[in-house]
């Protein structure tokens, strides 16, 4: 039996980036002691890496801007699969989450009038995003930082203890969700420096801990992308939505090798950067969808001028959302018409002077020139497609972001899915993290005080406590012929990028399945060397049972989707059905746990989405929902 | 060994140990076009060494999570490229030397979190909603500056004052957080002095301004190009300065305002 510590907390929020420090506020000023638990240290969470802003309709710099306008847009891009209660939500709250902010300490750029500035950004139809230069989302985390500090400042000053009532262990993993009964008790956790298990002990837990992208080789996200939450929702019983849709990011560095998938900002298009081929052409012209034909323009020269009078000029197909722009390089680079690297080049150079490059794409341009000794304001980049979020995840209600069946757990930020439908807008993530991080906080808060009182509270019972503990040292007690995890995990990026990528086959999605199902087998021999003290070949060791199972649902999800959908395309069956715009794909983790690790491991159901509310639908033209709702679905 | 035309064998001591001890290993390695440090540290964990501890994330100089001394000087290892090395030169690799150290090339930086918890955070003013907050970009442009900072800790880890002073830790801040009070104390809305609190009173008088001779080493090691010392400590010493600790300035003050 293992002697485990255990702590008592009302909240345990696992993640510490934009939602989970936005949910952390959120439940501790409506009064529950809150825990946050996180793989890096505080304040180098993945959203430190955001560039482009945040999305919200405040309409500072084109008062014609509205929620339903922002609302029509991430449903356009999304192209209609969204969780439309989310896009709702998120549509109205999110100019309130960016003002509050400002009252926090958030300086961002400014307009003449003294306004918070906003950029345009691929398919928003206004300028849209709140920014600092291109460093928004460490604007964002250093915010949230900082306001949750001077909330442990003030708890100080009451009871002499910063972490009386909020408190952050950093450097700690998750690796299970607890439970009593159906219900959420708690987390099991290792301390990173020390390799001590714990167990925080609550009523509800918030997942808020990002994406997936480190199953993939090219990708611009960081190692905490292991998809952890996704997998500690399913393990627990919680379902995953439409893993089949992920975005790869037009824009990635292609060289040197070693960068290969650093996001380049779309700002650099929102800011006037345009794409060319080999041939120097502006190859987006010719890639503009029927779906969006009228609201792009159709002459560079036109393109060039909606930059200076929007009113009376159409924007450049440069600013297609990115699931259109991704796949049109991808075509440019097979049709043989890509740069020297295999991308294509995005050049801004030819279009502003040097300064102003400098002074609004500062960290674009620090990058290029110290990892590939290019001069962004002297001569083109060269770009292509990266893995870079993940529009699938776990199951939520809109309003509460509580997940289904399973009492007292709730997610929020990229691990939940729904909010993007199909394709994600940029800077659409921030204030998703905003405005669905304060609302899992809030609901999380109210979830533990119903369940305060010692008798309601849920028990963490020893057995759960010994088997998480076993399940995290297996590594250490790999038999001969262990497996080296640094392979299992190059070995499964490979498969993910060339089989389950961009562009889909039925065949090779077959494929990947089966290799999935082989390192499954190996990776349950994983082994490590050395001890628990910071071991990151252990650490990866665990995370591989993560990766696999969140590989699992998008492959599947993958083959079953028949259609070509905002990120998910495929070859087989290029065209956007209007069938299957009513049609969820839902992975369930199989029950009871195969002991077999060839078995699989999720069992998919298709559901069908809730109509969309009428009014809501109508704030769209006619002729624009025929394009995309199924034919029953318009006689509703 | 190597397996392409570009690549070479690099030589490589890196710091191993614990806050027992340790020592400098060397390590043989593949190195390719384009690579930096990191890379190469990664390379070794795959290869040679599963169990090297060493802390990063972004991987793109955004997080400042993964700051250790290479030749001895204080940098992010993700923003180092190998080419900046002549491939004869052995790389030494050591752990951040003003911290302790928790193993190989991590060590343990609460100090900053300490110091950051030290500063009262920003105030916001009274009877401005949210939204309604109007400020001029030439007068948040400062500010901004030092909002740039990625909290890599380099500059703590250079600044002398506490870099082989253990004993001046508790008094001293450290040029990140001395920053951080100029930042509030530029911020054009902070609305601290409402509340009794005198920003740059408490620079000298709490987070130790007074101990940095402005030697500007916590510049030149910033990876932000932050001039911290001259944009935010040197102005916040002159107005430390202006209020009441120069006699002359004090004497000044009182002199010409008798005279009006
Ligand atoms: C380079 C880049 C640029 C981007 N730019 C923009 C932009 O301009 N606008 C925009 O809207 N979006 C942008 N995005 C997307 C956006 O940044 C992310 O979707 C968003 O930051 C995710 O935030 P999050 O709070 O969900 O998770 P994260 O910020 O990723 O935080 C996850 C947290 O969970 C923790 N965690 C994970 N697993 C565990 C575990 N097992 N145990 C404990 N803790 C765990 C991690 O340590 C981390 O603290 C960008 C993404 C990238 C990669
Ligand atoms: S300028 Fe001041 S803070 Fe910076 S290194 Fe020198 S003494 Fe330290
Ligand atoms: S001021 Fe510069 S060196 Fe210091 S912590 Fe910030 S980014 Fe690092
Ligand atoms: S890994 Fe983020 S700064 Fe180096």
């Amino acid at each position: 039996m293992a002697q485990v510590d255990r702590q008592q907390w009302d909240v345990v929020v696992v993640g510490a980036g934009g939602a989970g420090l936005r949910a952390a506020i959120e439940a501790r000023e409506r009064g529950a002691r809150t825990a946050v638990i996180c793989k890096s240290l505080f304040g180098k969470a993945h959203t430190v890496m955001a560039e482009g802003g945040i999305a919200a309709s405040m309409g500072n710099v084109n008062s014609a801007d509205n929620w339903q306008v922002h609302f029509r847009d991430t449903m356009r891009g999304g192209k209609f699969l969204n969780q439309w209660r989310m896009a709702e939500l998120h549509a109205k709250e999110a100019p309130d989450r960016v003002w509050e902010l400002e009252t926090w300490g958030a300086l961002f750029d400014r307009t003449p009038d003294g306004k918070i500035s906003q950029r345009n950004f691929g398919g928003h139809e206004y300028p849209r995003l709140a920014h600092v230069g291109d460093r928004t989302g460490l604007e964002l985390i250093r915010t949230l930082q900082q306001k949750i500090v001077q909330l442990q400042q003030q708890d100080f000053k009451e009871s002499g203890d910063h972490e009386a009532r909020l408190k952050i262990f950093q450097e700690c993993t998750v690796t299970r969700v607890l439970k009593d009964g159906d219900k959420v008790a708690g987390v099991f956790c290792y301390e990173r420096e020390s390799g001590r298990f714990f167990v925080l002990e609550a009523p509800a837990v918030v997942l808020a801990t990002g994406g997936i992208g480190k199953s993939f080789k090219t990708t611009s996200n960081s190692w905490e992308y292991t998809g952890d939450g996704h997998a500690l929702a399913l393990l627990a019983g919680a379902p995953l939505l439409n893993m089949e849709f992920i975005q790869f990011h037009p824009t990635g560095m292609v060289w040197p090798p070693s960068v290969k998938g650093i996001l380049v900002t779309e700002s650099v298009r929102g800011d006037g950067g345009v794409l060319r081929n080999s041939e120097g052409k502006r190859f987006m012209f010719d890639y503009v969808p029927s779906v969006f034909k009228e609201k792009y323009a159709e002459t560079e020269e036109e393109g060039d001028r909606w930059y200076e009078d929007q009113e009376h000029n159409r924007r450049p197909p440069e600013l297609l959302p990115r699931d259109e722009v991704a796949r049109a390089i991808n075509s440019e680079v097979k049709a043989g018409r890509g740069s020297p690297h295999g991308g294509v080049f995005l050049d801004v150079s030819s279009r502003l002077p040097a300064e102003v490059i400098k002074r609004k794409l500062p960290s674009m341009y620090h990058q290029f020139k110290e990892l590939a000794d290019v001069d962004i304001t002297a001569e083109p980049m060269e770009v292509g497609p990266t893995c870079h979020y993940v529009m699938g995840g776990i199951a939520v209600d809109s309003d509460t972001a509580a997940t289904v069946g399973v009492p007292g757990l709730f997610a929020a930020g990229e691990v939940a899915g729904g909010m993007h439908g199909s394709n994600r807008l940029g800077g659409n993530s921030l204030s998703d993290l905003l405005v669905f991080g304060r609302r899992a906080g809030w609901h999380a808060a109210e979830h533990a005080a119903a369940h305060a009182a010692t008798a309601d509270r849920p028990a963490v019972d020893q057995a759960q406590v010994d088997a998480a503990a076993a399940e995290a040292l297996a590594p250490f007690h790999a038999e001969d012929g262990a497996e080296n995890p640094y392979t299992l995990h190059q070995e499964l990026q490979q498969s993910m990028n060339d089989l389950v990528g961009i562009i889909r086959r039925e065949g090779e999605m077959q494929q990947a399945l089966g290799r999935l199902r082989a390192l499954r087998v190996r990776a349950a021999r994983a082994g490590v060397e050395g001890h628990r003290q910071f071991n990151p070949g252990w650490h990866l060791a665990l995370d591989l049972r993560n990766m696999l199972l969140v590989s699992e649902c998008v492959a599947k999800a993958a083959l079953e989707r028949t259609e070509s959908r905002g990120g998910h395309t495929r070859e087989d069956c290029p065209s956007m059905e209007r069938e299957w715009r009513p049609v969820n794909l839902v992975c369930h983790p199989v029950d009871p746990v195969p002991a077999d690790p060839a078995a699989d491991r999720i069992r998919l159901v298709r559901r069908r989405t809730e109509p969309i509310r009428p009014d809501l639908l109508a704030l769209f033209e006619k002729e624009e929902l025929v394009k995309y709702l199924a034919e029953e679905e318009l006689y509703e | 060994m190597t397996a392409t035309g570009t690549g070479y064998d690099a030589r490589f001591r890196i710091w191993r140990g614990d806050a027992e001890g340790g020592e400098l290993r060397d390590f043989t390695v593949e190195v390719h076009e384009g690579e930096v440090v990191l890379d190469i540290v990664h390379r070794l964990q795959a290869t040679q060494a599963a169990d090297l501890a060493v802390r990063w994330n972004c991987k793109a100089g955004k997080c400042g999570s993964c700051s250790a001394e290479i030749n001895g000087r204080p940098r992010l290892m993700c923003m180092t490229r190998m080419s900046t090395f002549s491939r004869e030169e052995t790389i030494t690799i050591t752990p951040l030397r003003a911290f302790p150290v928790v193993r190989d090339l991590v060590t343990d930086v609460s100090f900053n979190y300490t110091k950051a918890r030290e500063v009262p955070a920003f105030v916001p003013p009274q009877g401005l909603a949210p939204g309604e907050y109007r400020m001029q970009q030439v007068d948040v442009d400062r500010s901004q500056e030092f909002r740039k900072c990625i909290e890599c800790f380099l500059c703590q880890d250079t600044c002398h004052v506490v870099r082989d002073h253990e004993e001046n830790k508790a008094a001293f801040a450290g040029p990140r957080f001395l920053m951080r009070v100029a930042e509030l104390d530029m911020h054009p809305l902070d609305a601290a002095e409402s509340e009794g609190l005198d920003r740059k009173r408490t620079a000298q008088e709490e987070h130790g301004l007074g101990y940095c001779n402005i030697t500007k080493c916590c510049t030149e090691v910033c990876p932000e190009g932050i001039k911290i010392t001259d944009n935010a400590l040197i102005p916040l010493k002159e107005r430390a300065v202006d209020r009441k600790y120069d006699p002359l300035v004090w004497l000044g003050s009182k002199i010409s305002r008798r005279r009006d």
